[in-house]
């Protein structure tokens, strides 16, 4: 079995001394190794940013594509090859901005992948513009008298598209996050897990320490809390300001996508021979005569 | 006794005019006859007008008819706006519910058919449909009996007494229509067809079941006229053969669904009109530069913007070729006919994996919509080419990527499905190295460039041109592209009886242009004419740009909506003349 370094490769991260990022990919590998996977069994699939990189960090199969499409990138790598884990991740420029469409019916559709959002409230690959994790009064590069755009809340989206598995964390508390992609791969549906990971270059609000006074740990501050209560969990969402880590809302019910599809098997569809017998050809034509 | 005949229905959308045409063309093809549709609607659901034309021959025909020989109409609108089509001496069979009358100045013998009050009779409305083919195919004095055995494939899971009702309504159309004319009509009585059992379908369906034979297993799409249907067709047909169609959230997510899946190892397609391809491009040069497989049709319709949405033109070819940002290898090939639709999809999809590009199959909604007489499928000419595609790599040294952008002789490298034990690589849209890691290097950027654009040097796909060329020295060369084949046909015919010598090359390759195969073609007309619709004559630019002679290059362009009739053609290329 494949331990966590067997996940390394030996291509230097260009992420900034300090940034969140290093982390988030760490826990990425040791959840991995954990679950048992090799890393041929893994793709990584990314989107463009700081964050995006993350996919030519991780010795595995990785496809780093185009700005806000690593959701529909990766819903059709798994399609074509459900016996593969599929990660997408990428920053929340990538995923809540341009590819928030893809977001919101990735979670409706809800194939077995894991989604993990590296989430530092900024811009950071193109140096510090507003990002819609951004506070209202952010002053950033393009807005320089503050940002007048409300917040968006991710993980409030996440529930009313009908997520099946929603969590957030922080990327200093590598325990908690490794044990949340663990439960992520898991899941057998659609896994989103916001990661908090400071942009130690452009945001200057949103700081570790920041992150450390304002947090609210799920597991610590509430034993019993219910992560399978829908009303719970959008409340305590509300409640916390959006603040809160750990698993918030698990739906083990629904069925995965690749499960509901008709007729699709349980094996991979690129396993699957590609001609068609010539009397399933005959019938086909037939219906043209 | 006569050799074709044009027919049309009607009415208001909505009202059975697709269903009459549905049914007597399937029965017309099971006589053996060729028939060539065309569909004019309105991007409405309910109400406005709405008119199916068929030609019906006893040889090949692929072009609509100038005028028209009978007119089914199920309301004086229909009347009004298509009379004057009619040829003098041609026949109406109308509703005689709205008292149709003959406008003034048209030479038609109008027959008003209880066509309402018929079906109303017999339990339903809806049985208009039948009873307006019914009398029409009494006209023409066609056996019945074919006829009958149409209606119960249609109903017949319905039950037989849904069956018999339609048969019935049928009857009563044929009879009263009959009684009326006295027998059927002797200049509407059509030589026995050749019997030889041909395939009468749109090109959508075609495209479809063209992608199945490719090993085509999932589809991701979003839908847009004139392209749903392959959608629609596929998601009947795929479940069986374990795949599936996603419908998307929007065409980016549906091409890049389709470079995911593609990357993963299944061959998938998209298909979209032009408001979907211009949201496809930044996804197109990823699959560029990332050597991914992709397949893409696009069922060109009128634009710009949401232009005209349920009418003809060809004017995305330079969006196709040229759309992207930076420079790919691509190709484009637009299939000409309905067959094209089917084996040109095997081809792309074959293509792309032979050189690892995007492929964009162009049709235009004609192609896509009219339905068709064509040739039996030929089961044994498929033959799936996945090229450089390995089952897995050698077991790498420790640390060590496989080379899956390996710089090689023909430019095209070995490449391994993720899944694979020794194949780890990885894939960026970032300039990368033969490892799929990023590189800034000037040299990799120059070498990889190369790799890339030199995929394709010399490539000339299965009938790149295909052409009619007769003459040593026409008089004037045509060349067309996509639907309007047939009609230039048409036309030459007549030219030809005037005197004037031409050939016809349909180009099929659009991208790389097939330069060198297209010179000798020009060099020896005296003149050329270049037919398409649309407005800005891209066609004619590619070929001025690649292989010269635009001193004696002409346009046709039609660009109203229309598809261009064949007295059109032939009255621009007499006046080159
Ligand atoms: C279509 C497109 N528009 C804009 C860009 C430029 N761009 C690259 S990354 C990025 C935003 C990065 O922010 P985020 O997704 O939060 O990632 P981070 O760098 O913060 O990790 C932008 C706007 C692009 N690459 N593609
Ligand atoms: S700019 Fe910010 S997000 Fe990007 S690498 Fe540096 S610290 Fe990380
Ligand atoms: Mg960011």
């Amino acid at each position: 079995m494949a331990t966590f370094k067997e996940f390394r490769n030996n291509v230097k991260p260009n992420w900034c001394p300090g940034c969140g990022d290093f982390s988030i990919q760490a826990a990425i590998q040791r959840a991995a190794a954990n679950v048992g996977l090799e890393p041929e069994e893994l793709a990584v699939i990314s989107g463009i940013g700081c964050s995006g990189r993350i996919s030519g960090y991780i010795n595995a199969y990785g496809l780093h594509g185009i700005h806000g499409r690593a959701l529909p990138i990766a819903q059709g790598v798994k399609l074509a090859n459900r016996e593969l884990t599929v990660i997408a991740s990428g920053g929340d420029g990538d995923g809540f901005a341009i590819g928030m469409g893809h977001t919101v019916h990735a979670i409706r559709r809800n194939l077995n992948i894991t989604y993990i959002v590296m989430d530092n409230q900024i811009y950071g690959l193109t140096k510090g513009q507003t990002s819609p994790r951004s506070a209202e009064g952010f002053k950033t590069k393009s807005t320089p008298e503050g940002s007048i755009e409300s917040t968006l809340s991710p993980l409030e989206i996440a529930m009313s598209a009908g997520a099946t598995f929603v969590a957030q964390s922080f990327s200093s508390d590598l325990k908690q996050l490794t044990a949340l992609i663990e439960a992520g791969i898991k899941h057998e549906g659609f896994s989103l897990i916001n990661v908090f990971s400071p942009c130690v270059t452009f945001n200057k609000i949103n700081t570790y320490d920041w992150f450390k006074e304002n947090i609210v740990n799920l597991e610590q501050q509430f034993p019993d809390y219910d992560p399978t209560n829908r009303i719970a969990a959008m409340n305590k969402i509300m409640e916390t300001n959006g603040l809160l880590t750990g698993l918030i809302y698990q739906n083990t019910q629904r069925k995965s996508y690749e499960d509901m599809i008709s007729g699709f098997g349980k094996e991979a569809l690129m396993k699957q021979d590609l001609s068609l017998t010539e009397e399933h050809f005959n019938k086909l034509v037939a219906e043209f005569k | 006794m006569i050799s074709q005949l044009s027919w049309k229905i009607g009415g208001q959308q909505g009202e059975g005019v697709e269903s009459t045409d549905r049914i007597f063309s399937t029965a017309l093809n099971r006589l053996g006859y060729y028939l060539y549709g065309y569909r004019h609607f309105s991007s409405r659901i309910k109400g406005g007008h709405t008119n199916n034309k068929i030609r019906i021959s006893t040889y090949p025909i692929r072009a609509i008819s100038d005028d028209l020989d009978i007119l089914v109409a199920f309301d004086q609108e229909s009347i009004d706006l298509n009379a004057k089509e009619l040829r003098s001496g041609g026949v109406i069979v109308a509703d005689a519910k709205f008292n149709p009358v003959v406008p003034e100045g048209i030479d038609a013998r109008l027959f008003a058919v209880p066509i309402t009050a018929m079906a109303e009779e017999l339990g339903t409305s809806l049985m208009k449909n039948m009873v307006a083919s019914g009398a029409s195919w009494g006209l023409l004095g066609l056996p019945l009996e074919v006829f009958n055995k149409a209606v119960e494939e249609e109903f017949g899971r319905k039950g037989a007494a849904v069956v018999e009702k339609n048969i019935e309504a049928v009857k009563r159309g044929a009879e009263f229509v009959l009684e009326q004319a006295g027998g059927p009509l002797d200049e509407f009585k059509l030589d026995e067809a050749d019997g030889r059992q041909k395939l009468f379908m749109i090109g959508n369906e075609a495209i479809g079941l063209g992608c199945l034979a490719a090993g085509c297993r999932l589809m991701s799409a979003y839908p847009i006229t004139p392209a749903s249907e392959i959608m629609e067709y596929l998601i009947k047909k795929l479940p069986a053969l374990g795949g599936t169609v996603v419908q998307t959230e929007d065409e980016i997510a549906a091409v890049t669904m389709a470079i995911g899946a593609n990357y993963a190892g299944v061959r998938t397609m998209t298909a979209s009109a032009g408001p979907g391809l211009s949201l496809m491009m930044e996804a197109i040069g990823l699959a560029g530069m990332t050597e991914t497989p992709l397949v893409i049709v696009d069922t060109q319709r009128g634009g710009p913007s949401t232009g005209l949405p349920t009418k003809q033109e060809q004017s995305d070819l330079n969006a196709m070729v040229y759309g992207t940002h930076g420079e790919i290898p691509k190709i484009v090939i637009a299939p000409a006919s309905i067959e094209d639709c089917f084996y040109d999809m095997i081809e792309a999809f074959n293509l792309s994996e032979q050189f690892q590009v995007p492929v964009i199959v162009m049709t235009d909604l004609q192609l896509s919509l009219g339905k068709q007489s064509c040739e039996p499928f030929d089961y044994n000419s498929i033959q799936i080419n996945r090229g450089k595609l390995v089952q897995d790599a050698p077991e790498q040294e420790p640390q060590q990527l496989f080379k899956r952008y390996e710089l090689t002789p023909d430019g095209v490298s070995p490449r391994v499905l993720p899944g694979a034990k020794h194949g780890i690589h990885h894939v960026t849209g970032v300039e990368h190295d033969e490892t799929g890691r990023p590189s800034e290097s000037a040299v990799n950027r120059q070498n990889m460039m190369d790799k890339r654009l030199h995929k394709l040097d010399g490539l000339y796909v299965r009938d790149g041109l295909r052409t009619d060329a007769p003459s040593e020295t026409p008089d004037l060369l045509i060349i067309g592209m996509g639907s309007t084949g047939g009609t230039i046909d048409q036309a030459r015919e007549w030219l030809a009886n005037d005197g004037v010598t031409t050939n016809h090359v349909t180009i099929r390759q659009i991208h790389p242009f097939p330069t060198e195969q297209l010179i000798p073609h020009l060099q020896q007309a005296k003149k050329v004419v270049v037919i398409e619709n649309n407005a800005t004559a891209q066609l004619a630019g590619q070929i001025k740009m690649h292989a010269g002679f635009a001193d004696k290059m002409r346009s046709l362009l039609k660009y109203d909506g229309n598809p261009f009739l064949p007295s059109e053609v032939y009255k621009a290329c007499k006046e080159l003349d």
